[in-house]
């Protein structure tokens, strides 16, 4: 049970850089979601951890060691990769007890270890098997259990469930917790997914461009986004860009385009300045309605595209003025018994000043 | 059922034919020449009398012998030299970035479709220019540089489906590099470095051309012995040595497919 530091790791592939001046903490037990678009630089960061990627600039700690020189077989550490890189020549047992046995372990003692990763993830029974005649889901649990039977100091995950089905993924989330909770261990897992980030992170990090834009508990980074990057990425969002027109009390009044204001804490900002809002579609509040004049914390109207998906309902609304392109603004409304909108109702959307969030550009 | 029924048509009978045509023309020489190994009668006369007659005389006959020990060595020194430069050189291939690979990987091919009567003669001009002259060094150095292309495509073949990850896995999981090789590369290799091994030692011990060509006189490799034989005049003693040698090469075949499913599988 270890912490990991990393402090301004640098890393350049030609002229890009893949990783630029980033630093992080990962607290000992901690469950950690590097989440990013592809080339971002949350793979890179986790092969340097594992000792794969040697940093141009900046180290790696753990427990405050730096192990910018100690080969990736001498770091103690446990990885599950993206296609699990069973070793398909090998039974389930041999691959599990092949981080034991090369480190010279006793067999009796390899026996007994790999019987307690097997029941830890749920498999036993299945010792003699290859990895070729296990499941998908099979193949993970045993990867996680071949990765966790070294007792490591830290687990890394490179996309772990992203070769499981929609269903199978759910499922291995809620396991893949259970295992991380009970060891214990340190875990960082790179991941697109966002739901799956959110789901299993105590805390996460959002890279772009080889820098980190945000970083907190997925709660956090959710509700309080602090660009429209970080607002995109993490969920949906809805942008409204316009100027500061009046302060007034620790508030300030928004003005978009059209006549419609929006009021939002202050923080700081200045008559003038233009600020960019983003409000996520849960937000919003909609009702059908044929006022049409702008309002405070109000816009106006029409329904198009109207998504059932069960226990819920998206609507694509069609803002502004109807001549013009106007905006598309995303509503998520649960179907909790109001009748559903049909497209081409006329609708005002409604928020409360807490509902817009100030995010940088 | 209707689909098997469907094949027995037209189609399915020129198929079939077709088929019983290869087979026929494969297999039944190398049949009727085991056969009549075992025959007693140098004129293939008939009725078939069995006996060993041929195999007595190829027993002392000193020539053959000699030159299927020195086909059978330069083989076996050949597919190991062979086959450790080439897995050695497949791995670099798919391993390293440097100056030149593809040019070279581009250089593999075109010895393999030259006819070998050029690259026998290529070899010879060289060898004696080079002051290496003929003989049984010359005849394995040839073999290995004709043998090694094969080598490289093959196993390079094997380690394009290669994942990387494997190694990597290993590596995370405390295998110093050279346990990882042995334990975990080694073994998935193995089925393409064995096949290869195969190749080259047919390569070699196939090759007539080349060993002809660099044979200096009173050495000779066994293609090169029959060669001589036969223009001298036939005996069923050469019927015999070519029996022993489809029986072993068969056998040897077909334990390896036993253990190693060569094709595409993982």
């Amino acid at each position: 049970m270890s912490q990991v530091e990393i402090i301004g790791a640098v890393k350049k592939y030609g002229d890009v850089a893949a990783l630029d001046n980033v630093s992080m903490a990962f607290s000992d037990g901690e469950f950690f979601g590097l989440l990013g678009p592809s080339g971002s630089g949350k793979t890179t960061l986790l092969r340097a951890i594992a000792g794969f990627v040697m940093l141009d600039d900046g180290a790696v700690r753990i427990d405050g060691k730096d192990i910018g020189a100690t080969p990736v077989y001498q770091r103690n550490i446990g990885m599950v990769f993206q296609n699990y890189a069973l070793f398909p020549h090998m039974s389930v047992t041999e691959n599990i007890a092949f981080g034991l046995d090369v480190r010279g372990v006793p067999a009796a003692e390899q026996r007994q270890r790999v019987a307690e990763a097997l029941s830890m993830v749920r498999l036993t029974g299945l010792e003699q098997r290859k990895p070729k005649q296990l499941s998908g889901g099979q193949q993970q649990r045993i990867a996680l259990a071949r990765a966790l039977v070294t007792r490591p100091k830290v687990l890394l995950l490179d996309e772990p469930l992203g070769a499981l089905d929609k269903h199978l993924r759910q499922e291995m989330q809620i396991e893949l917790k259970r295992i991380q909770r009970n060891v214990g261990i340190t875990t960082i897992f790179v991941t697109h997914d966002q739901e799956e980030a959110l789901t299993l992170s105590d805390r996460i990090a959002i890279f772009n461009a080889g820098r980190i834009v945000q970083a907190g508990s997925p709660g956090e980074v959710y509700a309080r986004p602090v660009n429209r990057f970080a607002a995109g990425f993490l969920g949906e969002a809805n942008f409204l860009s316009g100027q500061v027109a009046a302060l007034n009390a620790g508030w300030a009044q928004v003005a978009l385009g059209a006549g419609t204001t929006v009021t939002i804490e202050a923080q700081g900002l200045q008559v003038g300045q233009a600020a960019l809002l983003a409000v996520r579609p849960e937000r919003l509040a909609i009702h059908p309605s044929n006022d049409t004049s702008p309002g405070d914390n109000r816009l106006a109207g029409t329904v198009g595209e109207v998504i059932f998906s069960g226990n819920s309902t998206s609507y694509r609304v069609q803002c502004g003025d109807p001549g013009s392109k106007g905006q598309v603004i995303s509503v998520f409304r649960q179907n909790d018994g109001q009748p559903i909108l049909a497209s081409g109702t006329a609708v005002s959307l409604t928020w409360e000043p807490d509902d817009a969030v100030l995010v940088a550009e | 059922m209707s689909t098997r029924e469907k094949g027995m048509g037209i189609g399915g009978l020129v198929l079939r034919l077709h088929l019983g045509l290869v087979l026929l023309f494969l297999y039944v020489p190398i049949i009727v020449m085991a056969v009549l190994s075992f025959n007693q009668s140098q004129l293939y006369e008939l009725p078939f009398t069995f006996d060993l007659v041929w195999y007595k005389s190829l027993a002392s006959n000193d020539r053959l012998i000699d030159a299927g020990i020195n086909s059978l060595v330069i083989a076996l020194i050949n597919t190991v030299v062979a086959t450790a430069f080439g897995t050695m050189a497949a791995l670099a291939f798919a391993r390293y970035q440097f100056r030149g690979k593809s040019l070279l990987q581009l250089l593999l091919f075109p010895p393999i479709t030259i006819p070998w009567l050029v690259i026998g003669t290529a070899m010879l001009v060289f060898f004696f220019w080079t002051g290496i002259g003929r003989g049984l060094h010359a005849i394995l150095l040839g073999h290995v540089a004709l043998s090694l292309p094969y080598v490289i495509i093959v196993v390079g073949a094997r380690l394009a489906n290669f994942p990387r990850m494997m190694e990597e896995a290993a590596a995370t999981l405390g295998a110093t590099p050279w346990q990882t090789f042995r334990r975990v590369t080694a073994p998935i290799l193995a089925p393409g470095v064995v096949a290869a091994a195969l190749f080259a030692f047919a390569v070699s011990f196939d090759q007539f051309v080349i060993s002809y060509f660099l044979a200096p006189p009173g050495v000779t490799t066994l293609p090169v012995a029959i060669y001589a034989a036969i223009r001298k005049g036939f005996t069923p003693e050469i019927n015999a040595i070519s029996t022993i040698i489809i029986v072993v090469s068969m056998g040897i075949m077909l334990i390896t497919a036993r253990f190693y499913r060569f094709g595409g599988e993982r």
